[in-house]
């Protein structure tokens, strides 16, 4: 390869480096002060973007020139600072103190609401903003031209590095980051205006997510998937650099920006595993990042299913759901049963999660991993070696299994929110590998075909062999959280420190219930996947682990039972209000916060407590 | 995400009922209950077409019911948003076949999803016309009885740009796709057709970005890399965007012959803009410079209707809506063999002219329009363009019988 192309193609990866840094630096500064991953904060880059590309062609109606277009990035990225005001008084001020879990979720309602705002205030077009004046031409290097305007990105992150460094070490606003940083409670007992400092910080953040999403209008046309796609590459450079550092996110961001920019030679088709691979070796190396710190032990706050007394005649309630489960194929017609196929299925996924996070007190944040895992075994091995339905399924859970089995060595060993991190990681790369292992999984396409066998085709059968084996799942995993195991995992959740002084060893016990709760992940999966005959990769995406911990949170999180119930109840919900309307993630969102925020305990939570009021 | 909801046709005006009124509107009227027909498409994710297109059979829509609807009922369309995924696209084909009781199934945009739809129709033994997804695999290898297509497939609108490639003496090639099925299969068959009909053509570069999420600069140097002295082009959307404003700037497309597929529908060039690759070989649609009269007409009333100059979509939309009312007419009834039948070597008078659904693979035998991008004005379009009839350029019979399972 000659010098010039590896050149050219070395300064294309220190400018995605550039962008992916401003961005990612945002979400770093608001993590060390509110210690909130920001979900959203791929939502205001892409804000940010539409903004400008919007804004600035206006601008330059009226000035053409070099100022004005600057000018016009600079004013979208202010905007996009004050949204990121309002989030914070309207949204986060309320949850700072709630669980991790609670926090991530009410960001994702977020992204969410934006989802659909952006399309109704920008229109589903994608919008490609003007090219900077002045830098149209591109500039030759070593013989090759390359586009100028990349040039000015490659400068503008050490730029945003340096004045972001000057602002928080010379400034009385710096100053005051970084001892909330450092300890928050210390700050506020020092008499420092909490309120007005975390404001502050969300400006910052916002407005560097709108600079990082502005500055990309000349490269990449503005649509909907950016802030996703950005959010988990920001996600990966603020955990590989240790969150809450800036340096350490510009060295994570030089490194990822490189490693694409390379990869794509080495690995045309694997470019999006590469970067979360990154991150897992990192973090199995150093389980904060390049300069993270170790969190404060204590300082996460595990929700989780309570102990009680059991309830009197519960096996005579247990007999009807089963006996009302049975008859519902007499009475209902063939879509209901499809509908009552698929709730039952999501009862089960929602219920293995149920184990890991209410039990267990392992926030997951990647659970779709052996749901997509479960669904994808099943329908490989009916592609690839022609098995029928009774032998995919089995073949589906034991590969969940073991997916859990090697993500759970893993994760483990992390606690907080790297936790969740890691198992977000270990989702995205199966979702990248599904995605992108084409010969194989058949990436975009998915694998169609996957149907069941003949007696189990009618929609009345299929949801009888579902019926029963959610059932007996569902049970087995009961026994399992009121055994001993059970229990110990409670109390590790409880007081990592003290289940460990009494000789509990709580890696192992994780680690077991990682592999339970995915084999039962995985048999949801196989079943889903034989009831819509085909598989694609958005079973193993961000919001299918997101439908989990929304019917985890509907439910009840301190229930036992929450969860089927919150299934239940979401996919209902679901399937009668989203062919009424466009607007069904705004709906599902603002519920999403609205639960966080009003209603944390859930529907069975909210009647048990009613009732035992009344009592 | 469904992006209309039930929308029940009531002539001559029609009437989008809201939440409540969706489920049992009280329309009781003398005449006989109309002819549900199920549409999906993915409005949400790929609008640039797809709204183009709902524009389109909308309008024959109400062409059709103002005249009276067909067997002397009214027609119903119950339109979907099928969410741009093959999971998502089967689940909403199910609720529309057993909640809806639809008699046959339309749209899709993405191949993907289009195989998917394919296989969903074997197998709950219903009519699906796939408007837009252009792999072969839907009429070939994955194609059956109950899946048929009225767009001119990749193997057809290939064949029809290499022809125009022999010309130029390009040996050279480099294959830009999205790495999905749509842009699989066009690279599949352009490396054939290529090495078939060029003599002493190879392949020196390929380039396969994920949809929607290509990284413009690298790919591009990837394939100035290379050296090509031509590129065939698979990309549309917001990929094309990117690729075509990296490759501006590098100077990529200077003394190359480009071959691209679809960049001359204004769907994908408008939003080009006033950087359009000028001579650049394409398909498109130069609706600007038709003028048979029957389709002129056409475009003078879509463009009085909608305020908006016409696209491929709205063309197509159109198309597909009139062959359907044409299908169910002849058939007589709305049972799926009798439609099937009455689909299978059928001739259609539409408004580009009489096309025909070869039986044997499901295929019409509409065709393109074959050109150069040109620069008009502040936007792009085409110059020196040409319909070929989508007949001789079909796979033929042997070909087909080769690869289909039924």
């Amino acid at each position: 390869m000659d010098p010039a192309f590896l050149a050219v193609q070395a300064l294309s990866g220190l400018s995605s480096a550039s962008s992916l840094f401003i961005t990612a630096c945002g979400l770093t500064i608001v993590f060390g002060v509110t210690r909130i991953v920001n979900f959203a904060h791929g939502s205001l880059y892409m804000i940010g973007a539409y903004t400008a590309a919007t804004l600035v062609p206006r601008l330059l109606e009226l000035s053409f020139g070099p100022v004005t277009f600057w000018a016009g990035i600079l004013a979208s990225a202010v905007i996009v600072g004050l949204i990121g005001v309002i989030i914070e008084v309207l949204l986060l001020r309320r949850i700072y103190g709630a669980p991790e879990l609670f926090q991530l979720l009410a960001t994702f309602g977020v992204v969410l609401v934006v989802q659909d705002l952006v399309v109704q205030v920008f229109g589903p077009q994608d919008i490609l903003g003007p090219r900077a004046p002045g830098l149209r031409a591109p500039v030759e290097i070593l013989g090759r031209r390359f586009p100028s305007y990349e040039l000015v990105l490659i400068a503008a992150g050490p730029i945003v590095l340096g004045l972001v460094w000057l602002l928080l070490r010379k400034t009385r606003f710096g100053v005051l980051v970084r001892a909330a940083t450092q300890d928050r409670d210390m700050v506020a007992s020092l008499g420092v205006n909490q309120a007005l400092l975390f404001t502050g910080t969300l400006f910052l953040g916002a407005f560097l997510a709108g600079l990082g999403g502005a500055l990309q209008i000349p490269r990449v046309s503005a649509n909907t998937g950016m802030d996703l796609s950005i959010i988990a590459e920001a996600f990966v450079v603020t955990v590989v650099g240790g969150m809450g550092s800036v340096p350490g996110a510009f060295l994570a961001a030089l490194i990822i920006g490189q490693l694409q920019a390379f990869g794509i030679l080495i690995f045309p088709k694997s470019t999006l595993v590469v970067v979360f691979l990154l991150m897992a070796v990192v973090l199995a190396i150093r389980p904060h990042g390049f300069f993270g710190r170790a969190e404060i032990v204590g300082g996460t706050h595990a929700v989780g299913i309570s102990s009680r007394a059991p309830l009197p005649g519960r096996q005579l309630i247990l007999l009807v759901v089963i006996a009302v489960l049975a008859a519902f194929p007499l009475l209902a017609d063939a879509y209901l049963l499809k509908v009552a196929t698929e709730i039952l299925i999501f009862a089960l996924f929602a219920f293995s999660l149920q184990l890991l996070i209410g039990v267990g007190g392992v926030v997951s944040f990647g659970h779709a991993a052996f749901f997509g895992l479960g669904a994808y075994g099943a329908a490989l091995a009916v592609k690839w070696y022609g098995v029928s339905m009774e032998a995919a399924l089995p073949l589906g859970l034991a590969l969940a299994a073991l997916g859990a089995c090697l993500v759970g060595a893993f994760v483990v060993r992390l606690s907080g929110i790297y936790l969740a991190m890691m198992t977000l990681a270990a989702a995205q790369i199966l979702y990248a590998v599904a995605f992108q292992w084409v010969d194989v999984t058949g990436g975009d396409n998915g694998i169609v075909g996957v149907w069941p066998s003949s007696w189990a085709s009618g929609p009345a059968p299929y949801y009888l062999l579902t019926a029963a084996l959610t059932v007996v799942t569902v049970l087995l995993l009961k026994r399992i959280i009121d055994a001993p195991f059970g229990y110990a995992l409670r109390a590790a959740r409880d007081s990592e420190s003290r289940a460990e002084a009494i000789g509990l060893k709580v890696r192992q016990h994780r680690w077991m219930a990682f592999m339970i709760a995915g084999a039962a992940a995985g048999l949801a999966g196989g079943l889903y996947a034989f009831s819509r005959g085909s598989v694609d990769p958005s079973l193993l995406g961000i919001s299918t682990s997101v439908d989990a911990l929304t019917m985890l949170l509907l439910g009840g999180i301190q229930t036992v039972m929450g969860p089927l119930v919150g299934a239940a109840a979401l996919h209902a919900l679901r399937d009668w209000i989203m062919p009424l309307t466009s607007l069904w993630r705004l709906l599902l969102g603002l519920s999403i916060i609205a639960m966080v925020l009003i209603f944390p305990r859930g529907l069975v939570g909210t009647v048990r407590d009613w009732w035992e009021a009344r009592a | 995400m469904a992006t209309i909801s039930t929308i029940r046709w009531l002539a001559p005006a029609w009437l989008a009922l809201g939440a409540a009124l969706a489920l049992g509107a009280p329309v009781a009227q003398a005449q006989q209950a109309p002819i549900k027909i199920g549409e999906l498409n993915s409005y949400a994710q790929w609008a640039a077409f797809t709204v183009p297109y709902r524009n389109g059979w909308q309008m024959a829509l109400e062409e059709i019911n103002a005249k009276g609807g067909v067997l002397g009922r009214k027609i119903e369309i119950v339109s979907r948003d099928d969410g741009a995924t093959t999971g998502s696209a089967t689940r909403v084909a199910d609720e529309l076949v057993s909640r809806e009781g639809v008699s046959l199934l339309f749209g899709s945009f993405l191949s993907n999803v289009g195989v998917a739809m394919a296989d969903y129709a074997n197998q709950k033994k219903i009519v699906y016309i796939a408007a837009e997804p252009l792999t072969d695999a839907v009429t070939m290898a994955q194609g059956n009885r109950y899946t048929f297509r009225v767009r001119p497939n990749n193997f057809m609108q290939v064949g029809m740009l290499v022809d125009q490639a022999k010309a130029s003496g390009a040996k050279r090639w480099a294959i830009v796709a999205p790495n999905y099925e749509y842009g699989q299969s066009a690279a599949a068959v352009f490396k054939r057709l290529i090495q078939e009909r060029v003599p002493g053509a190879q392949i020196v570069a390929e380039q396969y970005p994920a949809l929607g999420k290509i990284e413009a600069g690298a790919t591009a140097s990837a394939i100035e890399q290379a050296k090509p002295d031509g590129i065939f082009n698979v990309l549309f959307g917001p990929d094309l965007t990117q690729f075509v404003r990296e490759g501006n700037t590098r100077g990529l497309f200077e003394d190359t012959t480009v071959l691209s597929l679809l960049t001359g529908e204004p769907e994908w060039l408008l939003p080009l803009k006033d950087e359009v690759p000028e001579g650049w070989t394409v398909t498109g649609y130069p609706w600007d410079e038709i003028k048979e009269p029957k389709h002129k007409a056409f475009i003078d009333a879509y463009r009085a209707k909608y305020n908006d100059t016409p696209r491929l979509g709205s063309l197509l939309g159109y198309m597909v809506m009139t062959m359907i009312r044409d299908a169910i007419e002849r058939a007589g009834s709305t049972e799926t063999e009798a439609i099937i039948k009455a689909l299978e070597d059928a001739k259609f008078d539409t408004v580009i002219g009489p096309i025909t659904m070869r039986g044997i693979d499901n295929q019409s035998t509409m065709g393109a329009w074959v050109g150069k991008l040109v620069l008009k004005g502040a936007t792009g379009g085409m110059t020196d363009w040409t319909y070929k009839e989508g007949a001789s350029f079909m796979p033929t019979e042997a070909e087909v019988k080769a690869v289909r399972k039924d």
